[in-house]
């Protein structure tokens, strides 16, 4: 257990009528007993006004009055009930709030409205046209659809005029360019037609083009937004806090915002260190993997730096926090971050690309029309609109649907097998890859470290190591309590900082930790190295009897190579690109069989690979997960972190994939090569039915009966090919993802 | 058909109230938590205390 308390008080935050409220990560709540049971236990403290669990995002809001009940006591009875409540840092969970969800939602809202009511008038003014509609109704139907088009565009049609004037601006097309055109003409060519009491207005294929743009633009935000929330879930069970030492020497948890430089942070054994800054007192060993992906342990001693993000060993260590002063390894990566996310912003997207070649063609075909009627000797006018009408005809909501409704299913489909999306065009990316680059620690291998052999279960000397190891967080402990499967802890337990544990057993002494500190000699510990090369070492010495060495080693995932074969065989080219020391790499390339390995790279180095890998030409995958990682997985082509990685890693990754497994990795590049294959076609049928409407549109025969068939028809094969994707997919493992989550989360 | 002046404004209107009344469920949270509102209905808080 940690030893100080957590200042809950510093994540409350002002409410309304004088209440505060708090946001909680809540671990554990499965089911709709645990909401009632959390709800109910809350509403039993003075002074609660509301408790509410959110089970979509398992976050717990409580609103309560400040003076009858603090926020420990709130924690203290969740505790009580049986839940782990983790603290959002209030500072970054006001910029999470989701905005765009909610303005696309409006924007659909209205639209949907708007063609509702629109078709109806339409659908009258139509099969009038075929009977007895008198030119008064007509008119006014044509009036009364204007009055509702044109306030709905104005405000429906804003999220894609704003990235039509983006995109414009910097001197580029996109999909927004056409459709804003075609929207504004269609709206524009229809009052003027109304005006004139022509038979046909197209009020309705405006909005109803509006409408099913909306449609696939938000289910491709919503898609987006479960990943984040998922994330930021992990993020805050890894808690973004801090143990601050006050002046008066007592420790309060606090969040990382309200941490300043020259504060002093205590770091108990097993935790995280949360800042960059420099030991002041205490000694300990360092899990640096996360940064270096060195799996050894370092030591530290008072006055040397240690890094947010890496892992302390056994000894409490208080840490001066040190300026931000731009110095420091976060700030580094943070640059190199930056870069690299730039360069990779140049990517255009599919449907970008088509409307680039679409656009001037569809452009050029109108204004062709236009003169081609007039050298036919037409009137200006009339001519015009059947330029425009091309134009229009040429815009159907198949073209706009085309992509979305691909990358919605896909999207559900790679969430089926444990892939979270991040970033709108990583499908895309995904599809076009032919080199991987994997990290190792972590990603081939799991996170946490494990034996390298079997320990004999008769072996008293280790069995008694394992008891002792349940005193102490440290993961190599941890990893021999799981291995001997230890539950009795020894008494008078004494803990030699930075060294190991010591404890005494009838009459002898016990003693666990490092191997100097068990006294064995480095023949000994050679020899063990030769058998199990990059391992880290853990000994045991039980009085005079020889020292027992336990070599350990992150295991490979359990279905790694199976997937690297596979991926072999797919003609993807694989390569291993390591911060962790050369034996380590070299034994796990050779376990997988991949035959391209660097060991002990800097994540600079892991960008100039990348920039080189580029440069050839080749489309590039990065899988990791460390902070040593986080740059070149911006920089990569398309990148893939598991769940597990840290925080900034997730973030800077385009896909994040649950579980134990490599297997998602497969998934994911399969899936995205189908999608890839349904977007096209789509973007193949739209064209189609385009060159069978365009000459229609051209002689001057667009009727609303051609409109409205080529809008359906075109739009209802374009979803029924994404639709596709589902069939022939098993289901990868069973089970709700959200089970496997908690799951990973309760073994961590 | 000038019964049509009085009840497409109607419809109209009655359209727009549906949007009206959608807009503010979103404005005051109702879509936040979709996957705990179906549990919430088996709960029986409000039965007397016996």
């Amino acid at each position: 257990m940690t030893v100080h308390q957590r200042d809950w008080q510093a994540f409350v935050t002002p409410g309304k009528d004088g209440a505060v409220h708090m946001d909680l990560a809540v671990d554990g709540i499965t089911c709709a007993a645990c909401m009632g049971d959390i709800e109910r236990g809350l509403k039993r403290l003075p002074g609660i006004r509301t408790a509410r669990v959110n089970l979509t995002s398992q976050r717990l809001g409580v609103d309560w009055v400040e003076d009858e009940t603090g926020a420990d006591e709130i924690v203290a009875e969740l505790a009580r009930l049986g839940y782990t409540a983790h603290p959002f840092d209030p500072a970054s969970h006001r910029e999470r709030q989701d905005k765009t969800g909610k303005e696309l939602l409006r924007c659909l809202a209205v639209a949907g409205f708007a063609g509702m009511n629109i078709m109806l008038l339409s659908v009258s003014v139509w099969s009038g046209n075929a009977t007895d509609i008198t030119p008064e109704t007509r008119d006014f139907f044509h009036w009364l659809s204007a009055l509702i088009a044109l306030p709905t565009v104005a405000y429906s049609g804003r999220p894609f005029l704003k990235s039509a004037l983006n995109a414009l601006s910097s001197g580029r097309l996109n999909m927004d360019v056409p459709i804003t055109i075609g929207v504004s003409l269609a709206m524009a060519l229809s009052l003027v037609q109304t005006a004139q009491h022509q038979h046909h207005a197209y009020f309705e294929s405006a909005v109803m083009l509006l409408f099913f743009l909306l449609v696939g633009r938000y289910l491709d935000h919503n898609m987006r937004g479960r990943t984040r929330s998922f994330a930021e879930n992990i993020a805050a069970l890894k808690a973004e806090v801090a143990a601050r030492i006050n002046a008066d020497g007592s420790v309060r948890e606090v969040p990382l915002s309200k941490i300043t430089a020259g504060d002093l942070v205590l770091v108990s054994g097993g935790e995280r260190v949360p800042v960059d800054g420099a030991v002041e007192t205490g000694a300990s060993e360092i899990d640096q993997s996360l940064v270096t992906g060195e799996s050894l342990l370092v030591p530290v001693k008072p006055g040397q730096r240690v890094y947010a993000g890496t892992l302390n060993g056994s000894g409490a260590l208080q840490v001066r926090v040190e300026a931000a002063s731009g110095a420091t390894l976060l700030d580094e990566v943070n640059r190199l971050l930056e870069t690299a996310s730039q360069a990779k912003s140049k990517y255009v997207r599919i449907a970008d690309r088509a409307a680039r070649l679409y656009a001037p063609l569809v452009h050029s075909a109108a204004a062709l029309t236009f003169f081609g009627w007039l050298l036919a000797g037409l009137e200006w006018q009339p001519a015009l609109v059947i330029s425009i009408s091309v134009l229009i005809i040429t815009c159907p909501c198949a073209l706009g649907l085309a992509v979305p409704a691909v990358q919605v299913v896909a999207a559900g489909q790679l969430f089926r097998h444990g892939v979270l999306l991040n970033s709108g065009n990583a499908i895309e990316c995904l599809s076009d890859v032919d080199t991987i680059l994997f990290d190792k620690t972590g990603t081939l291998t799991l996170a946490e470290p494990e034996l390298c052999a079997a320990i004999d279960p008769q072996d008293s000397v280790t069995a008694l190591g394992g008891r002792l190891a349940l005193a102490s967080r440290h993961p190599l402990s941890t990893a021999l309590v799981r291995a001997t499967g230890a539950i009795m802890p020894l008494p008078e337990v004494k803990e030699v900082s930075g060294a190991g544990l010591e404890t005494r057993v009838g009459d002898e002494t016990l003693r666990l930790g490092s191997p100097e500190f068990c006294g064995a000699s480095a023949a000994e510990v050679h020899a063990v190295l030769q058998g199990a090369p990059g391992a880290s070492l853990l000994a045991i010495r039980f009085g005079n009897r020889p020292v027992k060495l336990l070599a350990f080693r992150q295991k490979l995932r359990s279905d790694a190579r199976t997937v690297i074969d596979h991926l072999k065989a797919q003609g993807y080219a694989l390569e291993i690109l390591s911060g962790d020391t050369q034996p380590a790499v070299e034994s796990c390339a050779q376990a997988l069989g991949i035959t391209v390995w660097q060991a002990g790279i800097k994540p600079a180095q892991k960008i100039a690979r990348l920039e080189e890998l580029q440069r050839q030409g080749r489309k590039v995958l990065m899988v990791g997960d460390g902070l040593n990682d986080a740059p070149a997985l911006a920089g990569a082509h398309v990148s893939l972190s598991p769940v597990s990685a840290v925080h900034l890693s997730q973030a800077a990754a385009d896909a994040v994939f649950l579980g134990d497994k490599l297997q998602p990795v497969a998934d994911a590049l399969r899936l995205a090569k189908r999608a890839r294959a349904a977007i096209e076609q789509n973007l193949w049928i739209s064209a189609l039915y385009n060159v069978i409407a365009v000459p229609i549109a051209v002689a001057g025969f667009v009727t609303p009966l051609v409109a409205a068939v080529a809008m359906s028809a075109s739009s209802l094969a374009v979803t029924a090919n994404a639709l596709k994707l589902r069939w022939g997919e098993g289901l990868a493992e069973p089970g709700p993802v959200r089970e496997r989550l908690v799951n990973r989360e309760r073994q961590g | 058909m000038d019964v049509l002046i009085y009840l497409i404004p109607i419809a109209l209107f009655l359209g727009g109230l549906g949007l009206v009344a959608f807009l503010w469920s979103l404005k005051s949270g109702q879509y936040d938590d979709l996957e705990g509102a179906k549990w919430r209905i088996l709960e029986d808080d409000d039965l007397p205390e016996k």
